[in-house]
């Protein structure tokens, strides 16, 4: 932000052009702003706005609804779906962890140790988005059906019992949201990685500090925007997500997206769909306010 | 439609898969993100041009209509009547669930406005909510002579008395699919699958009306025609069975990908996936159980605003005919509600006519039911009970 600012402020007193600098007047970046900010009402505020306000409604499809500032919508909505609000967090938070788990060491080998193979790897972080969304995960329920290899060897070390499966458990919806999320953690700590200077290792080196330290101290320090940015990434659609608890999931895994889908498409009953989204925005958002504060990575918001 | 919550709907699911074709989920992709863009682009057909006397704008579920062998873009029937009548048929296959459906029709109907269609295809009990709404026209019989040709059976439905605003398009019916070899033992009523066998091996449907309906079946009552305690009573017995762990999960057509598979050993199912899936699998079954199975029918309607109402009673009035009607059922594989398009198919496919799960015999329908039609508050009494029920 301050490097764009004093970029603007130089080239105005010293243009070596022949023509005299025009002068500026004081609403031109407010001009140049307004389509910016026209999207941001149309495609923001204004759907934020009706949310909010439907949230706070009473009423059906055949009577209409009316505006009654109806706050039990909220306590209702909370006290009834609360188990459902807390096991999307839950998940959303296993999937997230996981994702930082397997996704920094493969950041870690594309940025520093994958050579001249390192756009090809790139690639194939990225390659799944080829196919659909939904296509893939449908795939896993083929990989983790009941008679397929996964199931069969775990049976074998004794890790499920003979009866056991994987599809339709929690289990099988944290995978889903890990495998599904993956890449949106892999690509931030990549490219927060990959700018780190290598000799700042050497250094670390030449001052004795071991490769644990150097680690903890050095690339780890400098990969947190892309950790910040990386888990941000992925915990916030995980939170939302249906379509994985769709699939994967039991009746008695249902997540806070499904139960917005299914008040705002099936039972109609949209004030109660408006007000668990606004819910699950706001506390989103302070989640994330809460975490990247205790990171100490504010510059990155 | 038959989808339940998510993006999926149950003709989509199997032909997608059996036609490799990634494409066409593209669109139920985009909505489960959150963006509409596609549907939409797609899905308003001749909105503002072609509202002329010479178009019919029908839009229907996909592959729901017979094509030609070499172009799927090239619906055989639907040539003749363009053919014969000199009328052209801007066919859109956009509906993709009646929930998502009526989200995006709904805003332009409430205000009064055309929706830029002038036939649509609906199930039974959304076809209820869009009469109810008042959304649709009555339909002028003078122009479908063919609508004697309706089978008894569907003609006084509970949400359209006397079927004055609706004529069935295809139907199909719910009961219990399972292959005897792989189980062992026989199933011919709901309560049978409730062994030890099965916990955590059955799916229910998601469709509040096809499970409840053989839930209430199973306990001796009728759906179409039952108390509210009774429902209640019904929902306790779901729930039960969920707590006990037997039901694996509430799918829409997904049901079809488990069975075969084999991570399922039964499953509440639709007739027409169930002759599909038997094509590959010929040991499965569907049985319709003793207490009574379910019969359900997507609707040809008018909407409201409609600009060319009579092209489209005349389109009604073409399939309506056995022999067209024959043609559409050897290749969608549903019921069809057209009488003597059995006699029709004798001659064409006797494989198809002879099938009971495309033409029913009078025995099989005498022992289906529909569902009671609901007002918009029952509707979200019953569907708050069974939403808690299957976890959302």
């Amino acid at each position: 932000m301050t490097a764009a600012l004093t970029g603007h402020a130089g080239p105005a007193t010293d243009a070596t052009d022949e023509e005299p600098p025009r002068p500026r007047r004081w609403y031109t970046p407010y001009l140049l702003l307004l389509p910016g900010l026209a999207w941001l009402a149309v495609f923001f505020l204004v759907p934020m706005v009706a949310l909010a306000s439907m949230s706070l409604q009473t009423g059906s499809l055949g009577q209409g609804y009316r505006l009654t500032w109806e706050w039990a919508n909220y306590s209702e909505a909370l006290s009834t779906f609360g188990a459902q609000f807390g096991r999307s967090f839950l998940y959303a938070g296993a999937a997230t962890l996981l994702c930082l788990l397997i996704g920094y060491p493969l950041a870690y080998a594309i940025a520093f140790k994958a050579g001249r193979w390192r756009n090809l790897l790139l690639i194939l972080v990225i390659a799944p988005f080829f196919t659909s969304f939904l296509i893939r995960t449908l795939a896993w329920k083929i990989i983790l059906s009941d008679d397929g290899w996964v199931v069969d060897t775990l049976r074998a070390v004794a890790l499920l019992d003979d009866g056991g499966r994987l599809l339709a458990t929690p289990a099988a919806v944290i995978l889903g949201l890990t495998y599904n999320f993956l890449p949106f953690m892999v690509l931030p700590l990549y490219a927060s990685l990959e700018k780190m200077d290598e000799r700042l290792l050497e250094a670390a080196a030449d001052l004795y500090a071991n490769a644990f330290t150097a680690f903890r101290k050095v690339t780890w320090r400098l990969s947190l925007p892309g950790v910040v940015a990386g888990t941000l990434l992925t915990f916030i659609p995980a939170a939302g997500d249906y379509v994985n608890v769709q699939f994967l999931g039991t009746p008695n895994s249902a997540m806070v997206g499904t139960v917005i889908q299914s008040r705002f498409l099936t039972v109609l009953d949209y004030p109660t769909a408006a007000a668990l989204s606004f819910a699950l925005m706001v506390s989103v958002l302070v989640i994330v306010l809460v975490y990247v504060r205790r990171v100490g990575a504010r510059d990155l918001l | 439609m038959r989808i339940t919550s998510a993006a999926l709907d149950r003709r989509g699911f199997l032909r997608v898969i059996g036609l490799g074709g990634a494409a066409l989920a593209a669109g139920p992709l985009l909505s489960a993100c959150g963006t509409e863009g596609t549907d939409n682009a797609a899905g308003a057909p001749g909105a503002g041009s072609a509202q002329d006397a010479t178009t019919v704008n029908w839009s229907n579920w996909p592959l729901y209509l017979d094509t030609a062998e070499d172009d799927a873009s090239v619906h055989p029937t639907l040539q003749a009547f363009e053919q014969q009548t000199g009328l052209s048929v801007a066919y859109t296959e956009d509906i993709n669930s009646n929930d998502e459906f009526f989200g995006k029709i709904a805003p332009q109907l409430e205000a009064g406005r055309s929706t830029g269609r002038d036939l649509i295809v609906l199930t039974d009990w959304m076809a209820g909510r869009m009469i109810q709404l008042g959304y649709v026209q009555e339909l002028d019989t003078s122009n479908i002579p063919n609508a004697s040709n309706l089978q008894p059976a569907y003609q006084d439905v509970p949400f359209d008395p006397g079927r004055r605003y609706s004529l069935p398009w295809q139907s199909g019916m719910t009961g219990i699919a399972y292959n005897p070899e792989e189980l062992g033992r026989e199933i011919t009523r709901v309560d049978d699958l409730f062994q030890p066998d099965l916990r955590g091996r059955i799916t229910m449907l998601s469709e509040m009306r096809d499970t409840m309906g053989l839930i209430l079946l199973s306990m001796g009552k009728t759906p179409e025609d039952h108390s509210q305690s009774d429902y209640e009573a019904a929902i306790a017995k779901l729930q039960e069975i969920v707590d006990e762990g037997y039901v694996r999960q509430f799918t829409g057509n997904e049901y079809a990908a488990d069975l075969a598979a084999g991570n399922i050993g039964a499953a509440f199912a639709w007739s027409g996936d169930v002759v599909q899936l038997q094509a590959d699998d010929p040991a499965l079954q569907l049985v319709l159980p003793a207490e009574g199975a379910i019969l359900w029918s997507d609707n040809l309607m008018v909407p409201a605003g409609a600009a060319n109402k009579e092209g489209a009673e005349q389109l009604i009035n073409h399939y309506y005919d056995p022999e067209v009607a024959a043609q559409v059922a050897a290749w969608v594989n549903y019921v069809t509600p057209v009488a003597g398009a059995r006699e029709a198919a004798l001659e064409t496919a006797p494989d198809v006519a002879n099938n009971p799960l495309i033409f029913p015999t009078p025995e099989i329908l005498a022992n289906l039911h529909g569902f009671k039609a609901l007002t918009e508050e029952e509707e979200r009494e019953y569907q708050d009970l069974f939403q808690a029920v299957i976890g959302a």
